[in-house]
Order: C-alpha cells, then sequence, then structure tokens
C-alpha cells in the first residue's frame, strides 16, 4: 500500500506535463485547458471515448503518463474539429489528440491492434512509397487487415459499389498491378527521411 | 384653506380629445372639483401649454395645478411647477384611462367613467397638499469622516479631497494601509493582466498624508455618533483616551473586514505543522524572502512544492464555514502561486480548486497562471496531514478523474475568506414577555445567519440613534445596503458602506467601489444643505411632521422607520431627524392615530381621493376597485402595461403611493366602508431579496394587511375583497391580470353591501 502510495505522489508531479510540451505536437496548450468540458461534450464521438479530451489534459497535468500513453482514447478522434471551434480557450484539441497519438506509436506504447493505428500505417506506408496512394491496394489491404475469410466477406459486401465504380471510371483494378506514383518519389523519400531525422533530434533532447 | 386656488388644466392632446368628453372632464373640475377654473388645451405639454399655466399661477395667483394629462411619470420637466410654491397633482388620463381601455363604442362609457373620478381624485388631492417648503434646520457642513485608514477608507478620502471637500480618516491601528499594505504584490488591475503588481498602498499613504485637505487620527474610534446628514457629531477618542468632538456632513464606513480564523480548520492542518499557513501569512513569509526562494516555516527548507487549497472553510455550510464566496481568493492564490514561479520555474505550485472564479479580466490573469506552469487541479481536499521530515501531504478528490488521490508539497496555502468588520448586530433579539421559547429560538437563528461570523462584539460608529449604534445587516454580517437599486445606501441616511465591510471584495473592486461611496457621500451633504432629500426621491423638499396634540406616544412610528430617522424625546414623543428621512412615509402608514403627515402626501390627500370617487349603486353592475400601487415598481408597470395596449377593467381607481409601508389601514377600511368592492395593494418584493426601495415598506405593508381579516368581519365582508401583492416593475402582464382577476372575484361574490 505504501507503495502505490508514494507511486501516486509521485504521479503528481508534473513531469509528465513538460514531456508533452517538449515531444507532443502543439503539447504546450495542455496546460491552458480550464476543465470546461466543452470539446467532451462537443464530440460526435465523446461517448465512445474512455477519456475524453477534457479527462486527457487532466490526466496528463495529473502525471498520468502510462495510462495517456497507451490509451485508445485519442485514436478516436475524426478529425471533425468541432471541439476546436467551440473550445473557449482556443486549444487545438484535435491536433493535441493526433500528437499524442503520434508520440505514443513513437515510444512503442500504442495499442498495437488498435485498427486507426493500423489504417493509418497502411496509409502512411502507401503513400510514402509512391508519393501518391494506390487506392486499389489500399482498400483491398484494409479489407483484408483481418485475415482472409474476413477479407472476403468485407469485400463481397462492398461489391455492388465496386462495381459501379469500375462503370464510371473511378476504379481502377490494374493498379493492383501497376502503379505510376508521382514524378519525384525519390525527392519525396528525401523529403520525409530528413523531417524524420528532425523529428528524433528534437525527440532525442527530451529522452523521449 | 381660503388661500386655496385651484386651475385644472385638460389636455387634449394624445388622442385624449378624440377619445374623451374633456368639455366635461371641465365641467367636474370646476363643479365637483371647486376648481376656480378649468382650461383645456389642445397640447398641454407644449410651450404654449406651460406658458398658459405658468401665466395664471403668476397673473391669476394659482396656487394649486391639476395637469389632467398623462401619467405622473411622463413630462415631468414640463409640469415642475413645484418650485414655485405651487402643488400639482396629476391626473393619469392617459396611460391610466385611454391607453388602458378598448377603443370600441362599448367602452366608451366607462372610459369617461374612469376619467372623470381620475379628474375628481386630482382635485381632492391637490386641495389637501400644502407647496412643501424646504427643511428650515437644513445645515450644511462639507466635512466628511472616513471610518477607517484601508485602501477603501484612503480612496474615498482621496476622491473626496480631489473634489474639494474637507476629510477625517479616522483608523483605529497606528498605520494607513490596512490589510492591503501586508501584501507583498496584488492582483493586476491593469492590462495586460499578467503579473502581480506593486500594491501602491505605499503611495496612497504618501498622498494622503500630503493632502492638505485630508486630516489623520490614528489610534482612534469612534466613541459617540448623534445627529443627521449635515450635521453629524462624532466623538474621537484615541488610545490615549482623549476625546474630542468633531461635526460632519456625511459619514463613509470602510471598517473593511476581519480575517477568517484558520484555527477553525485542523482538519486542513492549520496549527498542526508551520507548513500549512493562510494566504495573509505566505504574503509575510514571502515578504520575509525578500526575493529569494521562500523557505518552509518547520525546518527553513527551500520551499520546492506548494500546493494552494481553495475556499478553504467558505462555499460551505458547515458550522463554522463562511456559506459564501470572499471572490478575491482565487486570484490571490493565482498570485501567490506566481511569486514562486517568477522566482524558480522549477517549483511545483498546485492550485486545488473547485470553481475558479476571476471575475473580468482577470481570467486574462488566470490564463497567465497557466502560461507560467501553474497547474489547476479540479479537486475538494479532504484533510492535510503533516508528512514525516517536514512539508505536509493533501488528500483530496479529483473532480474531474473521480478519484481519491493525495499530494505532498513543503508548503500549504489555505485561502481563507473574509468577514465583515461591521460592529454590532442591532437587531439582536432578547426574549420578549410572552414570547414562546420556540419563537426565540427561530429570532436567534435568523441573529446568527444575520452576524455569520461576525463577533458584534465592539461597534464602530456608537450611533446614538433609536435603532441602535451600528448599520443594519442584511447576511453574514455585512452592512445592508439596497443591491439591486441603490447599491451605496445603507439604511442609514448619510453614512455609506464601502469596501469589504459591505460585501466581499478585493482591492479593485474596494477602490472603485469608494468612488462611488464619495459620490454619494457628497450628494446627501449637498443635498442636506438645502433641506431636500438626498435618495431615493432626489430633492423633494417634503419631510414628515406630526401633530403633537394627538400623538398617543405609541412608538409605532419610531420603530418601523426603517432608516432609524425617528428619535424620542425625553417625553417619548417622536423627533424626526428630516436630513435623515428618504420620504417613504412608512411612519405615515404606522401611526394609529393618523397625525403624521407630509406636506404634499399625507392620509387626507390620499383620503381624499379615494372619498372623490362615484360609487355607483349596487344594481349598476359598475363596481369599484381602489388599487393603491407603489409609484416605483407597480403603477410604471401599469403605465407601461397601457402603454403596451394591455387593457384591463375600467372599474378600477388607481392611486400612486410613495411606498406601501406608507398605506394607512383607514384608507383601507374606508374604501371598504363608503363602497367600494375590492380593494388591490401592489408593493415591491419583500424579505430577504427584497426589491423595496425603503427595504422594510412592503414588508410592512404585508404585516399590517394581515391583520385587517379582523376588520373586515367587523364589516360582515368577505375577506378576499382586499389583496396585497408584490408586483415587480417587470410583471406589466401580471399587473393588469390581478386587476381583472379581482374584476372576476367581485362578479362571483357580489357586490359590496355598503354603497350609498
Amino acid at each position: 500500500m505504501s507503495d502505490l502510495n508514494a507511486q501516486m505522489v509521485e504521479k503528481y508531479r508534473n513531469s509528465f506535463l513538460k514531456e508533452v510540451e517538449a515531444n507532443v505536437e502543439e503539447g504546450e496548450w495542455v496546460k491552458m485547458c480550464m476543465q470546461c468540458g466543452v470539446c467532451s461534450g462537443s464530440c460526435p464521438l465523446g461517448p465512445y471515448w474512455e477519456h475524453p479530451p477534457q479527462e486527457i489534459f487532466m490526466m496528463i497535468r495529473a502525471g498520468k503518463r502510462e495510462e495517456v500513453l497507451k490509451s485508445e482514447s485519442m485514436w478516436m478522434c475524426t478529425s471533425c474539429y468541432n471541439c476546436i471551434v467551440r473550445c473557449p480557450r482556443g486549444l487545438p484539441i484535435t491536433h493535441i489528440m493526433h500528437g499524442l497519438a503520434h508520440y505514443a506509436e513513437r515510444l512503442g506504447l500504442a495499442p498495437k491492434q488498435n485498427p486507426t493505428r493500423r489504417f493509418a500505417l497502411m496509409f502512411w506506408d502507401n503513400i510514402a512509397k509512391h508519393g501518391r496512394v494506390n487506392e486499389t491496394v489500399l482498400s483491398i489491404k484494409l479489407y483484408f487487415m483481418d485475415g482472409f475469410s474476413a477479407g472476403i466477406k468485407r469485400a463481397l459486401e462492398m461489391l455492388p459499389v465496386g462495381l459501379g465504380m469500375l462503370k464510371a471510371k473511378r476504379f481502377n483494378p490494374w493498379g493492383l498491378f501497376f502503379h505510376k506514383g508521382c514524378k519525384g518519389k525519390r525527392d519525396i523519400q528525401k523529403i520525409l527521411a530528413k523531417a524524420r531525422e528532425i523529428e528524433l533530434a528534437k525527440a532525442a533532447k527530451f529522452g523521449g | 384653506m381660503s388661500d386655496v386656488k385651484i386651475g385644472a388644466y385638460i389636455c387634449k392632446g394624445c388622442g385624449l380629445g378624440d377619445r374623451l368628453d374633456t368639455a366635461a372632464l371641465a365641467k367636474i373640475a370646476e363643479r365637483e372639483g371647486k376648481a376656480a377654473f378649468a382650461k383645456e388645451h389642445d397640447f398641454l405639454c407644449s410651450e404654449a401649454g406651460v406658458a398658459m399655466i405658468r401665466e395664471d399661477i403668476e397673473k391669476e395667483g394659482v396656487n394649486r395645478v391639476v395637469i389632467a394629462a398623462c401619467s405622473r411619470r411622463a413630462k415631468t420637466d414640463a409640469f415642475a411647477f413645484d418650485g414655485d410654491g405651487v402643488a400639482v397633482s396629476r391626473a393619469n388620463l392617459r396611460e391610466g384611462v385611454i391607453w388602458a381601455r378598448p377603443d370600441t363604442e362599448e367602452a366608451r362609457e366607462t372610459t369617461q367613467e374612469m376619467a372623470e373620478d381620475y379628474v375628481r381624485m386630482a382635485c381632492a388631492e391637490v386641495r389637501y397638499m400644502t407647496p412643501p417648503q424646504p427643511n428650515p434646520e437644513a445645515q450644511t457642513n462639507r466635512r466628511i469622516l472616513v471610518v477607517g485608514g484601508g485602501v477603501s477608507g484612503m480612496t474615498a478620502a482621496l476622491e473626496a479631497a480631489k473634489a474639494g471637500y474637507e476629510v477625517t480618516i479616522v483608523e483605529k491601528s497606528g498605520a494607513l494601509g490596512g490589510w492591503a499594505a501586508k501584501l507583498h504584490r496584488r492582483v493586476p488591475d491593469h492590462a495586460p493582466y499578467a503579473d502581480p503588481q506593486e500594491t501602491g498602498v505605499e503611495a496612497m499613504i504618501q498622498s494622503v498624508e500630503a493632502d492638505p485637505r485630508i486630516e489623520v487620527v490614528l489610534n482612534a474610534r469612534i466613541t459617540r455618533t448623534s445627529g443627521a446628514p449635515g450635521r453629524f457629531s462624532a466623538d474621537i477618542t484615541t488610545e490615549s483616551g482623549q476625546t474630542r468632538t468633531e461635526n460632519f456632513g456625511a459619514i463613509i464606513q470602510a471598517s473593511g473586514f476581519i480575517p477568517y480564523d484558520a484555527s477553525k480548520l485542523p482538519e486542513l492542518g492549520y496549527g498542526k505543522t508551520p507548513d500549512v499557513v493562510t494566504q495573509l501569512e505566505l504574503e509575510e513569509l514571502v515578504r520575509q524572502a525578500g526575493g529569494g526562494p521562500v523557505k518552509r516555516p518547520s525546518d527553513g527548507k527551500e520551499v520546492r512544492s506548494v500546493v494552494f487549497v481553495q475556499c478553504a472553510g467558505q462555499r460551505s455550510d458547515k458550522e463554522g464555514h463562511l456559506p459564501y464566496c470572499s471572490g478575491f481568493c482565487c486570484t490571490a492564490s493565482i498570485k501567490q502561486a506566481m511569486y514562486f514561479k517568477d522566482q524558480n520555474p522549477d517549483i511545483d505550485t498546485t492550485i486545488l480548486y473547485t470553481d475558479l472564479r476571476t471575475p473580468g479580466y482577470l481570467e486574462d490573469f488566470y490564463r497567465s497562471g497557466q502560461r507560467k506552469g501553474v497547474i489547476f487541479t479540479k479537486g475538494v481536499a479532504s484533510e492535510v496531514k503533516p508528512a514525516n521530515g517536514g512539508g505536509a501531504v493533501v488528500h483530496f478528490k479529483d473532480l474531474i478523474l473521480d478519484e481519491d488521490v493525495q499530494v505532498e508539497a513543503d508548503l500549504v496555502v489555505l485561502a481563507t475568506g473574509m468577514i465583515p468588520n461591521s460592529g454590532v448586530d442591532i437587531e439582536k433579539p432578547e426574549k420578549r414577555e410572552g414570547q414562546s421559547d420556540e419563537d426565540y429560538q427561530k429570532a436567534l437563528e435568523e441573529a446568527r445567519v444575520r452576524m455569520g461570523l461576525n463577533p458584534g462584539e465592539e461597534s464602530v460608529l456608537n450611533l446614538q440613534y433609536r435603532q441602535g449604534p451600528d448599520l443594519p445587516k442584511l447576511r453574514y454580517g455585512f452592512a445592508d445596503s439596497h443591491f439591486i437599486c441603490f447599491p451605496y445606501e445603507t439604511r442609514r441616511t448619510g453614512i455609506y458602506a464601502t469596501g469589504p465591510v459591505r460585501r466581499p471584495m478585493d482591492i479593485t473592486q474596494a477602490m472603485e467601489d469608494a468612488v462611488g461611496a464619495t459620490l454619494k457621500a457628497i450628494q446627501a451633504l449637498e443635498n442636506a444643505g438645502k433641506g431636500r432629500a438626498a435618495h431615493p426621491r432626489v430633492g423633494d423638499l417634503s419631510y414628515p411632521s406630526f401633530r403633537r396634540d394627538g400623538c398617543t406616544q405609541c412608538k409605532r412610528c419610531t420603530v418601523e422607520c426603517p432608516f432609524g430617522a425617528i428619535d424620542e424625546d425625553e417625553e417619548r414623543y417622536p423627533v424626526f431627524n428630516e436630513s435623515r428621512c428618504r420620504r417613504c412615509g412608512t411612519c405615515m402608514g404606522a401611526c394609529p392615530v393618523r397625525v403624521i403627515s407630509f406636506e404634499n402626501y399625507s392620509v387626507d390627500t390620499v383620503g381624499q381621493q379615494i372619498k372623490a370617487v362615484d360609487i355607483p349603486d349596487e344594481f349598476s353592475e359598475k363596481p369599484r376597485i381602489l388599487v393603491l400601487a407603489c409609484e416605483n415598481d407597480a403603477y410604471p408597470a401599469l403605465d407601461m402595461a397601457a402603454q403596451n395596449g394591455i387593457h384591463y377593467s375600467p372599474f378600477v381607481r388607481i392611486v400612486p403611493v410613495r411606498c406601501l409601508g406608507s398605506v394607512n389601514t383607514i384608507w383601507v377600511t374606508d374604501a371598504l366602508n363608503s363602497g367600494y368592492d375590492g380593494v388591490i395593494l401592489m408593493g415591491c418584493q419583500k424579505g430577504e431579496n427584497y426589491q423595496c426601495h425603503f427595504v422594510k415598506g412592503s414588508e410592512m405593508a404585508h404585516y399590517r394587511m394581515g391583520k385587517i381579516g379582523d376588520s373586515l368581519e367587523q364589516l360582515q365582508l368577505e375577506v378576499e375583497r382586499v389583496q396585497t401583492y408584490e408586483v415587480a416593475i417587470t410583471d406589466i402582464e401580471r399587473a393588469p391580470r390581478l386587476i381583472n382577476e379581482m374584476e372576476q372575484l367581485i362578479e362571483k361574490i357580489g357586490m359590496s353591501p355598503f354603497k350609498f
């Protein structure tokens, strides 16, 4: 018990807040939250979040590092920007949520099976490789994300939509085999590599 | 009354000429109203109309003027003949008659009858009015006494001096500055509201001391205050026992506050470890540190973490706690957290709050605190315990994360509140003969609420008033002021409470407050010098007087005057202090033998109006309803209803009264005796959240009318025939509805049998 006690006391040091400020995109805004709860009330997915944004901010201030970073909550954000529009203190809440998710991923703490996370990674691989999204490959991968039989089932469900798109020339099945990508693929990859380098250097400053 | 010469003037403008038979009204004014003459005019409030009246006053010797036109609340500038030794009465034909009635053929007859009655009433009223003369005892004294030398008192003194008035500050301690002088810095009062700023108290003390108009008496108290606005006399007694008597025109009481005694909060660790301090004690610690790191009181270790516990012993129903919010402590804690953050940003500062209150631009100060890294945690502290090795552990419930947690800190600061330093409870109950224990306990409980935690041991002003030595309190010991309409006015005319003695406030608010109180004090003494009322009937020259040979020394007037304006002489006759009087007439309503009157407002001026109304016989199906309406709220509400096209019963006759408190029950019984079918009294909201201009007037009226049932029973009349309502100025739909409901009621229970 006394061990837990000491832990709790330790948690209420504000070092995690500083960590967030230094490493998370727009993290310096977290301290400005005044706990009015408008963000949580405005979120269309609010009821499905384990910890709505207001609570996440409070948890950061309370130093609940593991709980925040391992949380599925910020992965729930659909970027509707309702919270940003309504926040009386002007916090860029959507950006902070994505920043937190990204930071958790970087630390390897993000929940591995979170579907948003998996799709995001898929999307990133796809676009980073060619500089342009191969929609055919991306959707096939998304369908078969949870295994072969689930993929078939999902594909069959979407069959009428796919055929319609095919008719309207909005779906190119050849994309499965040929994808041109953009012109300066190599340059794009260079840019991305440099960006990564800068980010890691920044993170290294605070041992993130 | 041989010299009374009534001139009646009937306006035909604003549609009055089209809707009413004004020639008939003129005839009634002359024949029944005994006017010397009655004139019609197409546009009475025009230059020509007013000139016509003035000419009659000057050449024809008219000294009573009846204006039968719009409401007495309209065109007051045009019809202001009062100053010329002339009494004026207004018959409200526009708002009171034509606008309150539909313009139809069927309604024409009753509308005309209504107008005729109002003309009769105005003529009757004016005949019994005397043109008011200024109070002959008026004195001008341009000195102001300021009690208390804190920020509020000093601001008041400086403002009064700037306006050219002499001031004496009496301060009980040995130095000016009050509690503010003990602060290291203060919460900012100007943009960008980002950092604590210099208190400015030193500079203020210097300007007070350098001002030739301001005299400062330290280590002194007021041991006696008597008199009235314009002629207050105060004994100033110094610590050494020397007393001198000085005269003043007005008094500003800036006696400030007493800090809450934190030793009543052992659960929050106060007294158990020196590392739990109050906000005031922290100011001292920071001053001692002199810009360096603040040291922990227990062992002198540098403070690395601080927790501020907000609402300590405040906003709580627990016994010994303050039920109210002191208003200043949230921003004070932010300021104090900044002391630490500005000195060393690595010091952890947590403010534990339930509701953070940062009024006005101080929201920017809150933001600044957040920017500086002060942590704001929404939670309620349950316990503070000394920690092993110094400091303290704060146990609290986090209200956002919904969990019980604890945090250790080197220093815990309790945000305790302020208790008004407002003297003794003048309404403290003593057990009366025949009073039941239960009633007495109830009265004691009320007194406890009234005084809050104010010790109430020592008087601040030592007033020699019949009602007691200090200002009346409403709740928690704060000096009562009319917070809706007249926040600076106490119930003692010419004495103005300002600063935290009036309500909890911070330095900025107290300074603003003191300016307001000073202006009021100046107004009071200047008006007293001219022998007229300062407030709320500004400029009113009339004042109450009584007929000594009729007085039975029953003391009701002296007891019921809400403003302590009436003392008693050695023979126990009332002594009216005119300049203390607010002209509400509550004394007039109280007097059982009806000997109290004003020159232009008396038992007769209203009684004769009631009698002047033509009462049709029992079988006419035309009942008569008398409405006695407060001129401040109910009467304007009815005017506004008519302006908005809301119609009401044509059988009603409305008499405005200064305050419902001035209603003498004789008016009601006379009305019923002479055949009125119903009587409605409309006053303001009473009780703790009173809206009555005269504080107790409406309450008194309700109390008195509660006893009128006996008279009704004697007359064998239904008690429902008399109704007393609280009507607000915004009740423009309700007030006419109440009248119509009375008409329906009379239809149901039948006409009064007293019609002759």
